[in-house]
């Protein structure tokens, strides 16, 4: 019988990687956006099939939910009209600059994911599908709360919260003077 | 809590372990196909009823409420049962209807807009905790699972706004997702501390951290009747009122303004996918308060648990969607600035707020006596009511009664 949970991570890959392919060469830019959604949903199912359920379900919510939204209202709001299309892609700049740019990111990833310790146990390895996940969401929150990651953690809530409140300054602030006249009665 | 466990509750749990332990043990792989198969057949089942008869409770009860009898002709065999055969008359005429795709459409996503209506609020039913051995898939994230799969309805209506090539449907799309992203906020705010309050995300966990009775059996301990609770409880409903497109907040659909929104371009039983995956949002979410707040399957009071809980469970969640159905019928329909406007300004601080009660309500755990839990509750209350209050004469500032001046 061969081996469920690599054919697992190989369908889950190839629809990653097919999603991601097919997001690129797409010419309409909505479908591009959907596609590359679904490439992020393929990155939470890796997520779960590695056994981290919490991180994959933070993807989702995250990425599936939220930054797909910005992604499509700016693409909605940049849109010119129904019938155009991005200029042609064998503009030698506009190669190079991409290459130049998609081979930056590529390094720089790949730098930090080799120089990052990796020393699983063989024990820890990935469990098979639908296996209970390794570590539970309370140790995950214990060990962010240990000095090691207490500062990140709390930086980042701090920016969150300051980002949350700086939207709700911003919607407060009424045009209730300049256009009394108008639709200020609500 | 097995001792006072209903017999109706322990007796199928029993059966249904043994009839799964007959399965030898070395086909795991097969046990936990069976009982998933089962899970997903019996969730389909009932939850497929309870929509068809929530839609015909629902028509029934805005007639009552604007004074005429509402459905009532639908009869099988000659029995009428008051109309309750109705929704299978629905079925039969959605399914015939002529399906309708318009010729500019974006095929591929007209299509698969409706399935994924029905499929990802399907998902978030695995977590909910029915019953006490009856929690499909007791995920250690549950909430956290249940947000994310509804986190995909947003795209749907996208899809399904963008697809059909319809400048009503592309706008309703954008205002349903500028609605669904602002009351998303509020949702999260108030589940937090009933995570932090129950220290887990597990559903189950959630519902079994609320079990147990003060005053001799009488006084049951629900999030809801905590401060923190009370308020994070009103603001969950306001929130999922409007996360599930129902009126006050039904703009997604406002029909006089942008024929049927994301649902104009559609027809037959695509519509009816729709409207189907909007009843399981509402059940689903009514379904999540519940565990939330209303104690999910335990019993109101000691001496009922004779009663078993998933009887509770759905008496609870029954109470809920009627409530959801009296709200329509009674409010009117919000304009989209005043939607975002509530979302942004007074149920996201208010939740900020309500963290700050929860911890002040959880530091002060140690209070013991009558004194000082009536002290502790009240100044809980005090802290998230003054401002409500507070926000509320500041928003409400200069924008009174509305005079209104006809054409002279």
């Amino acid at each position: 019988m061969p081996d469920l949970s690599l054919l697992s991570f190989l369908a889950i890959a190839l629809v990653t990687l097919g999603a991601s392919a097919a997001a690129i060469t797409r010419r309409n830019i909505i479908h591009s956006a959907l596609l590359l959604v679904a490439g992020w949903a393929g990155i939470a199912a890796y997520y779960l099939w590695a056994g981290a359920e919490f991180v994959a379900f933070a993807q989702i919510l995250v990425y599936v939910g939220a930054v797909s939204m910005i992604v499509l209202f700016a693409v909605l709001l940049t849109r010119l009209g129904p019938g155009d299309t991005a200029p042609a892609p064998d503009a030698f700049q506009r190669a190079a600059a991409a290459l130049v740019a998609g081979g930056a990111c590529f390094v720089a990833l790949a730098g930090a994911i080799l120089t990052s310790p990796l020393d699983l146990p063989a024990a820890a390895r990935p469990p098979a599908v639908a296996a209970a996940p390794a570590i539970n969401v309370r140790e995950i929150g214990l060990a962010l709360m240990e000095p090691a990651h207490a500062a990140a953690l709390l930086v980042i809530g701090i920016l969150l919260t300051v980002a949350l409140i700086g939207a709700i300054v911003i919607a407060s602030i009424d045009r209730r003077e300049a256009d009394h006249s108008g639709e200020a009665a609500s | 809590m097995t001792a006072h466990e209903s017999f109706l509750d322990s007796w199928p749990a029993e059966k249904y372990a043994a009839l799964l332990d007959l399965i030898p043990a070395q086909y795991a792989w097969l046990r936990w196909l069976v009982s998933a198969l089962v899970a997903i057949a019996l969730i389909l089942a009932v939850f497929g009823l309870l929509f068809a008869f929530t839609t015909v409770t629902e028509r029934k009860l805005l007639g009552r409420f604007q004074n005429r009898p509402g459905p009532n002709r639908v009869r099988i065999l000659g029995i009428r049962a008051f109309g309750f055969f109705q929704p299978f008359a629905d079925a039969v005429k959605a399914l015939t209807k002529e399906d309708i795709v318009p010729a500019a459409a974006d095929k591929i996503l007209h299509f698969l807009a409706p399935a994924g209506a029905v499929f990802f609020t399907l998902l978030g039913f695995a977590v909910i905790p029915y019953g006490r051995h009856l929690t499909p898939l007791d995920l250690d994230a549950g909430v956290l699972y249940f947000f994310a799969a509804g986190a995909a309805s947003e795209l749907v209506i996208f899809m399904a706004g963008w697809s059909g090539r319809n400048k009503y449907s592309l706008l309703s799309a954008m205002r349903a997702l500028a609605q669904l992203i602002s009351f998303e906020l509020p949702l999260l705010l108030v589940v937090v501390p009933v995570v932090l309050a129950a220290g887990t995300l597990g559903t189950s966990a959630i519902v079994t951290a609320q079990g147990g009775w003060s005053l001799g059996g009488l006084i049951p301990h629900w999030n809801v009747l905590t401060p923190w609770g009370l308020a994070g409880f009103v603001i969950f409903v306001i929130a999922a009122l409007a996360e599930t497109n129902r009126c006050p907040f039904d703009l997604p659909e406002g029909e006089s303004e942008i024929i049927a929104g994301h649902l104009t371009e559609y027809s037959g039983f695509k519509y009816a996918l729709f409207f189907m995956g909007e009843y399981f949002g509402i059940i689903g979410l009514c379904g999540l308060g519940v565990t939330l707040f209303l104690g999910g399957w335990q019993a109101p009071c000691a001496f009922l648990q004779f009663i078993p809980s998933y009887l509770w469970f759905g008496l609870k969640l029954v109470a809920f969607i009627l409530f959801f159905i009296w709200i329509r019928a009674t409010l009117l329909r919000l304009r989209i600035d005043q939607l975002t406007r509530l979302a942004w300004k007074l149920l996201v601080p208010l939740g900020l707020v309500n963290l700050g009660v929860a911890a002040f309500w959880m530091l002060t755990a140690s209070w013991d006596g009558p004194v000082l839990l009536a002290v502790r509750w009240l100044a809980g209350l005090a802290l998230i009511l003054i401002p409500y209050v507070l926000l509320g004469r500041s928003l409400g500032a200069g924008l009174g009664p509305r005079d209104y001046r006809y054409a002279q």
